[in-house]
C-alpha cells in the first residue's frame, strides 16, 4: 500500500518538474529573441497599442479616437493636419477661397491613388460627402453634422431638399473640387482633414461590411490593413500605391488591443511596445511618479486641447442657484488636484476652451484670458452664504457628484468631495455610475454635479462654444440663455474673424464667470511613452497621434 | 376485526392481565432508530478541540472580526479625509499601514474593509448555504419531475447573463451593500444546489438510506437526519469556498465599477485600486491582500477540521 | 436512450426559450443605447438611427421581431461594430476562448485531482498540509492579482514570457496559470474531501478484506467514488471557463469572448448582447447533459429513472 502511494507522490512530481523544464525549454528560445537587440524591433515596425477596439474603419460613419487614429493612416483628406496645426497639402495640391469666405475651389494632385491602383478623383469626394448626408444612410453617420456647413447639406440630410445635387458639392471635373458653404467658415479648411471629409472609394456601394475585411478597405493613406483579428490586434502595411510613399519609412504598425493600462505599460518596459499612453491607451497614475524617475527621457507630455470640468444641474437644488455654482467652483484647490492627483502635467483650468485653440492671431486662451475666476475660499464661503439665504436655505441639501467608472474620475471626485466637505461644510457624496446609466442620468438632467470633457473636434473656439446653446444635444446642464444663443448665432454668420472671436469670447464669459453652468478643472495634457529608437513621432494639438511619417533608428 | 374480538378463547389460553405488563419509556426508545444527536455534536466539538490547526484558526477569525470591529475605533485618522501631502507614504509610526493615493490612512481603510468584505462574505455565503442545501436537497432526493423542473430552473437562471442582472438591480436599487449582495446571491446559491443535489443523488441509494426509508422514514426527516449530514463533507467545503468567491465577486464588481461606492473601501476594492501601482506601493495591496488570504486560509482550516469532526466515519 | 435525448432536447428548447425572453426584457430595462457618448449624436440622426435598428419600435414588438429572426438563424448586426454580424463575432472570439480554456480545464483536472488524492493518501501528514495550503493560496489570491504578479515577475523581470498578446504557444503559459489557479484548488478540495469519505467507507474495507489489489480498489472504488462531486463542479465550470474570463482576457490582451461580452453589455450593443446570451446557454445546458450522462457511466447505481417515469 505505502508503495504504491509513492508511486502516485513520483508521478505528480515527474509531472510538475515537466512543466517547469517546458516553461524554461520553451523561455530560451524568448530570451534570445528578447536579448538580440535589446527589444527593438526588427525592420521599420511600429508597435502600439489600442484601449479599445475600433468600432468602425468606415471613415463616414466613425466618431471616437480609436477609430481615427487608424483611420488617419489609411485615408488621407484634401489636407493634412501639419505638426504645428497648420494645414499641409494632402490630396488636393492647392485650393483657392473665395472673397466672402463662401466658396472653396481644390485642385486635386492627380498621382494619389487609392490602395488598389485606381487614381483618387474629384468624385470620390463628392461620392463620400453625399453618401455621409444621404438620409437613406444605413446606419446614419453620427457625425453627420461636421458636414452641415456646406451649402444645403443640413436640408437635404433632414429631407427637406430631395435633389442631391443642390448640395454645395460638385466635381467640375476629376481634378477640381468646388464647394459653397452655408456661411463662411474660417476653420472649414482644418475640418478637410476631419475624418467625415475623407473619401471612400465608390466600390463600397452595396456592401456595408467593406470596413470590416482588409481586403474590401480600399484607402488612400500611406497605410493600409493587412489583418485584424477581433479584440485582439490590427496590422497595418505600408500602402505602396500612396502618392508620397517616399516620406513613409516604417514597413508595418502593429496594434494590440489590451485595455488594461497596467499591461500597457508592462509591455512597453518588456519592449513589446514602442509606444504607450496617450492618446490611444493610458499610463496609470499611480506610476507616473516612477516612470519619471525611471523613464523621464521617454516621457512626453503635452497639453491638449480637451478640458476636464464638471457640470452643474442648473434645475436642480441646490444648483439652480448661481452663487452656490460659484461657491462651489471657487472652493476646490485645482493647484493640489493637478500637482497630487492627476500628475501628468495638467494645467489648471478656469475657462472652458482650452489652450491650443486658435484664436485670430495667436492662440485663444493667449488672447482670452480665463481669469473669470479663481480658488479663492473666503470669497467661496461668501458667496454660499449669499446664496444659501436667497435660496432660504439654513443648511444646505446634501450634494452627491456622479462620475462614470473610472480610476481617475474617482480620485478626482473623492478629492473634490473632500474639499468640498472641509471647505463649505458640504455634505458630499460620490456615486460611481456604470458608463451607460451615467450618460443617461446626465443627459435627463437626473443629477446634481456630474463629471464631463470636452475636447475638439477642430481648431476653433466654436467646437466648444456651440455645445451650450439652448438646443444642442449636449447641453446636460439645462442651461437656457437667450443672449448666450444669439451671441453663437453672431459668430456662426459673420466673416470678420476677430468680430467672431469677440463674440465667443463674450459668449464663454456668459457661460464660466456670470452663470458658472460648468466648473471647470483642468485642461488636459497628453502623457505617453516613447521608445528613444521612434523618431519623428507627433501628437497634434488635439492629441491625435501621427505616427505615418515616424521610422525607427 | 371486530368478528375476532369476540371470538371464545379456549380455556386455559385466555390471557389474563397478569400476562401484561407495563414497559418503560427505555424501552419505547429503543425501537426508534436515532444517533444520539447531543452527543455527536459534543463529540465532534471534542474532535475539534484536538485539531490544533483549526483551533488557531478559528482564533483568527475571531481576531479579525475583532479587528473589524475595534480596529477603525483606535485609529485618529477616518477612512475618508484625504490628506494630499501625504499621498502614498510608507508604513510609519504615524500611518502604521502607510497611506494611499489621497493620502488616507490605510490601517482604518483596511479594517473598514473588513467589515465590508466579511459582511458581503458571510451574508452571501449564508444565503447560499440556506437556499442552495434546500434546494438541492429537494432536487437531489425527489429526482424525477421535480428534479428535472428545478434544474431547469436553476440552469436558466445560471445562464442569464450575471452582469445584466448586477447592472439592472444597481439601476432599480439605490448602490449599498444591500444591493451588491442580493447580486451576488441571486446566483450565488445554484453551484451549492448542484453540489448537493449531486451528493444527494448519490447517497440516497446507499443502504443506510434504504434501510431508513423501509423503516417508514419521512423524506424531510430522510432528507435532514440523514442524508444533508452525510453530505456534510462537501458542503462545509463548499461553504467555505463561497465566503471568498463572495469576497471576489464584490472585488470584480469593483473592478467594473459595480462595487461598494467609494468612498467605502472593501478589501476587494483596496486591492483594485492599488493594482496599477503595486511594484511602488506594496503596501497598499499588501495589507488587504495578506488578510484576504488569512481569512481565507482560516475558513478553510477551520471547514476542513470541521468537516473532519462532523464525520463519524473519520473517527479514530 | 434516444427518447431521453429526444426529451432533454425539448426541454432545452423550452429553457433556451425562457433563457432568451428573460434576458431580452432584463436587457432592455437597463438605461442607454448603442449610440450613447460623450459626444451624442444630433437628435434627428439618433432618431433616424433608432428607427434604422427598430428600437423605436414597442419592446414587445422588437422582442417578437428578433424571436421570428433567431428562428430563421439570422442573429442580426452588431450595433456597435458597423457592418459586423453577430455570428461572426461570436465565432471569432470564441476560438481564443475555448483553446485557452481547454487547457485549463485539463491543467485544473489533472493537478487539482492528483493534488486531492495525494492529500487524501496522505491524510494529516505534510504532503496533505502542503497540498492543501497551495491550494488555499489559490483560492486566496484574485485572478486579477494573480494574473498582475505573474506579469511582474515571469514576464517584465524574468523575461521568460511576453506579458501580453496571444501568438504563440508561449504566450498560452501565463493566462493558462492565472485561470486555473482557482479550479486546481477547488477540485483538490473536493477531490481530498471526497476521496477521503470513500476511503474510511464500509465497502473499501470490504474490498480490502477480499484481497483486491491496491490499483484495483483505487480505480474501482477510491477514484470513481470520489470524482464524483468533481464532475458535479467541472460540467459547469467548463461552460463558464471557455466562455472566456473578462479578467484573464482583458490583463492578457486575448480577443476573447469573455471580454467581448462585457464590452458588448457596456455598449449597449443589443443584438450580440443576445447571441452571446443564448451561446453562452447552449453551452451550459449541453455542459449539464454531458455532466448527467457522465454520472451514469461513473455510477451505475444512478439510473435515468426520470425519463424512464416520464
Amino acid at each position: 500500500m505505502r508503495k504504491h502511494k509513492k508511486l502516485l507522490l513520483l508521478m505528480t512530481l515527474i509531472l510538475a518538474f515537466s512543466s517547469v523544464l517546458a516553461a524554461c525549454g520553451a523561455n530560451n528560445n524568448n530570451e534570445s529573441a528578447n536579448n538580440g537587440d535589446a527589444g527593438k524591433p526588427k525592420d521599420q515596425v511600429f508597435r502600439m497599442n489600442l484601449a479599445s477596439e475600433p468600432p468602425t474603419l468606415d471613415p463616414g460613419l466613425s466618431q471616437d479616437n480609436t477609430s481615427n487614429t487608424i483611420i488617419n493612416a489609411v485615408f488621407e483628406g484634401l489636407v493634412r493636419k501639419g505638426e504645428d496645426g497648420t494645414e499641409l497639402p494632402g490630396v488636393a495640391e492647392s485650393w483657392d477661397i473665395s472673397e466672402d469666405g463662401l466658396k472653396y475651389v481644390f485642385h486635386l494632385r492627380q498621382d494619389a491613388k487609392w490602395s488598389n491602383g485606381d487614381p483618387v478623383t474629384a468624385n470620390d469626394f463628392e461620392y463620400a460627402w453625399k453618401r455621409v448626408l444621404d438620409p437613406n444612410l444605413t446606419p446614419a453617420s453620427p457625425y453627420t453634422y461636421q458636414l452641415y456647413y456646406i451649402k444645403n447639406a443640413e436640408a437635404y440630410n433632414g429631407g427637406d431638399i430631395k435633389d442631391a445635387s443642390e448640395v454645395g458639392v460638385k466635381a467640375t471635373d476629376d481634378y477640381t473640387l468646388e464647394v459653397t458653404l452655408e456661411n463662411p467658415t474660417p476653420y472649414f479648411l482644418s475640418l478637410m482633414s476631419f475624418q467625415t471629409y475623407f473619401p471612400v472609394h465608390s466600390s463600397i456601394e452595396g456592401n456595408p461590411q467593406w470596413a470590416t475585411k482588409p481586403d474590401t478597405l480600399i484607402g488612400n493613406g500611406p497605410f493600409k490593413v493587412s489583418q485584424m483579428v477581433k479584440g485582439q490586434k490590427i496590422e497595418l502595411v505600408k500602402n505602396d500605391q500612396y502618392w508620397d510613399t517616399e516620406s513613409i519609412k516604417l514597413e508595418k504598425v502593429e496594434m494590440s488591443i489590451v485595455n488594461s493600462a497596467a499591461t500597457e505599460l508592462a509591455s512597453y518596459r518588456n519592449n513589446e511596445l514602442d509606444y504607450a499612453g496617450h492618446p490611444t491607451g493610458n499610463i496609470p497614475t499611480d506610476q507616473l511618479n516612477a516612470v519619471k524617475n525611471e523613464l523621464g527621457d521617454q516621457l512626453e507630455i503635452k497639453g491638449i486641447a480637451t478640458t476636464y470640468y464638471y457640470v452643474f444641474n442648473t434645475t436642480e437644488e441646490p444648483f439652480n442657484n448661481v452663487n452656490i455654482r460659484k461657491a462651489f467652483s471657487m472652493a476646490i484647490d485645482r493647484n493640489a488636484i493637478v500637482e497630487k492627483i492627476t500628475q501628468g502635467g495638467q494645467l489648471p483650468a478656469f475657462g472652458f476652451v482650452p489652450p491650443g485653440i486658435k484664436g485670430e492671431n495667436d492662440e485663444y486662451r493667449n488672447e482670452v484670458s480665463d481669469a473669470y475666476f479663481e480658488d479663492n475660499l473666503e470669497e467661496a464661503k461668501k458667496l454660499l452664504e449669499q446664496g444659501m439665504s436667497e435660496e432660504g436655505y439654513t443648511t444646505l441639501p446634501e450634494v452627491t457628484i456622479i462620475h462614470n467608472s473610472d480610476d481617475n474620475h474617482k480620485r478626482i471626485a473623492l478629492a473634490i468631495a473632500d474639499m468640498w466637505k472641509n471647505n463649505l461644510g458640504a455634505n458630499v457624496k460620490v456615486q460611481n455610475q456604470e458608463w451607460g446609466v451615467f450618460l443617461k442620468n446626465r443627459d435627463d438632467l437626473n443629477y446634481q454635479v456630474a463629471r464631463s470633457g470636452w475636447g475638439a473636434d477642430y481648431n476653433d473656439p466654436m467646437s466648444f462654444i456651440d455645445m451650450w446653446v439652448s438646443n444642442s444635444g449636449n447641453n446636460d446642464a439645462g442651461f437656457n440663455n437667450e443672449e448666450y444663443d444669439q451671441l453663437v448665432r453672431g459668430a456662426y454668420t459673420t466673416n470678420d474673424n476677430a468680430e467672431r472671436m469677440e463674440l465667443m469670447a463674450q459668449a464663454e464669459k456668459i457661460l464660466v464667470e456670470e452663470n458658472q453652468v460648468i466648473m471647470p478643472i483642468y485642461y488636459y495634457s497628453s502623457v505617453s511613452l516613447i521608445k528613444p529608437w521612434v523618431k519623428n513621432l507627433h501628437i497634434d494639438y488635439k492629441g491625435d497621434i501621427d505616427f505615418t511619417r515616424a521610422y525607427i533608428e | 376485526m371486530a368478528t375476532e374480538n369476540n371470538m371464545a378463547y379456549p380455556a386455559g389460553q385466555q390471557l389474563t392481565p397478569e400476562d401484561f405488563k407495563k414497559i418503560g419509556p427505555d424501552e419505547k426508545q429503543s425501537e426508534v432508530i436515532q444517533r444520539e444527536s447531543v452527543s455527536s455534536w459534543r463529540d465532534a466539538w471534542e474532535r475539534l478541540r484536538q485539531n490544533k490547526l483549526a483551533m488557531s484558526s478559528l482564533v483568527i477569525m475571531i481576531l479579525i472580526i475583532l479587528m473589524a470591529i475595534i480596529g477603525p475605533m483606535i485609529s485618529k485618522y477616518d477612512y475618508e479625509t484625504n490628506d494630499l501631502l501625504n499621498t502614498n507614504m510608507p508604513p510609519s509610526s504615524e500611518h502604521w499601514f502607510g497611506t494611499d493615493d489621497l493620502g488616507r490612512d490605510v490601517f482604518v481603510r483596511t479594517w473598514m474593509g473588513a467589515r465590508i468584505s466579511l459582511t458581503v462574505g458571510l451574508a452571501a455565503a449564508a444565503i447560499d448555504l440556506l437556499i442552495g442545501v434546500i434546494y438541492g436537497g429537494i432536487m437531489g432526493y425527489f429526482g424525477g419531475r421535480v428534479d428535472e423542473f428545478m434544474n431547469k430552473f436553476a440552469e436558466i437562471l445560471y445562464s442569464i447573463p450575471y452582469l445584466l442582472v448586477t447592472i439592472l438591480l444597481l439601476v432599480v436599487f439605490e448602490p449599498s451593500l444591500g444591493t451588491i449582495i442580493l447580486a451576488l446571491t441571486i446566483t450565488g446559491w445554484i453551484n451549492m444546489s448542484w453540489i448537493v443535489r449531486g451528493e444527494i443523488m448519490q447517497l440516497k441509494s446507499r443502504e443506510f438510506v434504504l434501510a431508513s426509508r423501509s423503516m417508514g422514514a419521512s423524506a424531510p426527516r430522510l432528507l435532514f437526519r440523514h442524508l444533508i449530514p452525510n453530505a456534510m463533507g462537501p458542503i462545509i467545503v463548499t461553504l467555505t469556498l463561497s465566503v471568498p468567491s463572495a469576497i471576489f465577486a464584490e472585488a470584480f464588481l469593483s473592478f467594473l465599477g459595480l462595487g461598494v461606492q467609494a468612498p467605502v473601501a472593501s478589501w476587494g476594492s483596496m486591492i483594485n485600486d492599488a493594482l496599477s501601482g503595486w511594484m511602488y506601493y506594496p503596501w497598499r495591496m499588501l495589507f488587504p491582500a495578506l488578510f484576504i488570504s488569512l481569512t481565507m486560509l482560516a475558513f478553510n482550516i477551520f471547514g476542513d477540521g470541521l468537516r473532519d469532526a462532523l464525520d463519524p466515519k473519520l473517527k479514530k | 436512450m434516444l427518447r431521453y435525448v429526444a426529451s432533454k432536447f425539448f426541454y432545452m428548447l423550452v429553457s433556451l426559450f425562457i433563457l432568451i425572453s428573460a434576458t431580452f426584457f432584463l436587457m432592455k430595462a437597463i438605461p442607454g443605447d448603442p449610440f450613447m457618448g460623450e459626444k451624442k449624436p444630433s437628435p434627428e440622426i439618433l432618431a433616424r438611427l433608432m428607427e434604422q435598428y427598430d428600437l423605436d419600435k414597442p419592446v414587445f414588438q422588437q422582442y417578437t421581431k428578433y424571436l421570428s429572426n433567431i428562428i430563421q438563424g439570422d442573429f442580426g448586426l452588431s450595433m456597435k461594430h458597423q457592418g459586423q454580424y453577430v455570428t461572426d463575432i461570436i465565432v471569432e472570439t470564441f476560438g481564443p476562448s475555448l483553446r485557452l480554456g481547454l487547457i485549463a480545464i485539463i491543467v485544473s483536472v489533472v493537478i487539482g485531482v492528483l493534488l486531492g488524492m495525494l492529500a487524501a493518501l496522505y491524510h494529516r501528514k505534510l504532503i496533505d498540509n502542503v497540498a492543501m495550503v497551495l491550494s488555499v493560496l489559490g483560492i486566496a489570491v484574485p485572478s486579477f492579482v494573480l494574473a498582475s504578479l505573474l506579469q511582474y515577475v515571469l514576464a517584465e523581470k524574468a523575461g521568460l514570457f511576453n506579458v501580453m498578446g496571444f501568438n504563440g504557444p508561449l504566450d498560452y503559459v501565463l493566462p493558462v496559470m492565472a485561470l486555473s489557479a482557482q479550479p486546481i484548488a477547488f477540485i483538490a478540495r473536493l477531490t481530498r474531501s471526497n476521496m477521503l469519505e470513500v476511503l474510511h467507507s464500509d465497502y473499501i474495507k470490504t474490498a480490502k478484506a477480499k484481497g483486491l489489489s491496491w490499483f484495483a480498489i483505487m480505480f474501482r472504488h477510491v477514484i470513481r467514488n470520489g470524482i464524483m462531486p468533481v464532475i458535479t463542479y467541472v460540467g459547469p465550470m467548463t461552460a463558464n471557463i471557455i466562455t472566456g474570463s473578462v479578467v484573464i482576457e482583458q490583463i492578457f490582451g486575448i480577443g476573447g469572448i469573455g471580454k467581448q461580452f462585457v464590452e458588448s453589455i457596456t455598449n449597449r450593443d443589443y443584438t450580440v448582447i443576445m447571441g452571446i446570451t443564448i451561446f453562452y446557454g447552449i453551452l451550459l445546458m449541453l455542459a449539464r447533459f454531458i455532466t448527467d450522462i457522465a454520472y451514469m457511466f461513473v455510477d451505475p447505481r444512478i439510473k435515468l429513472t426520470s425519463r424512464k417515469e416520464g
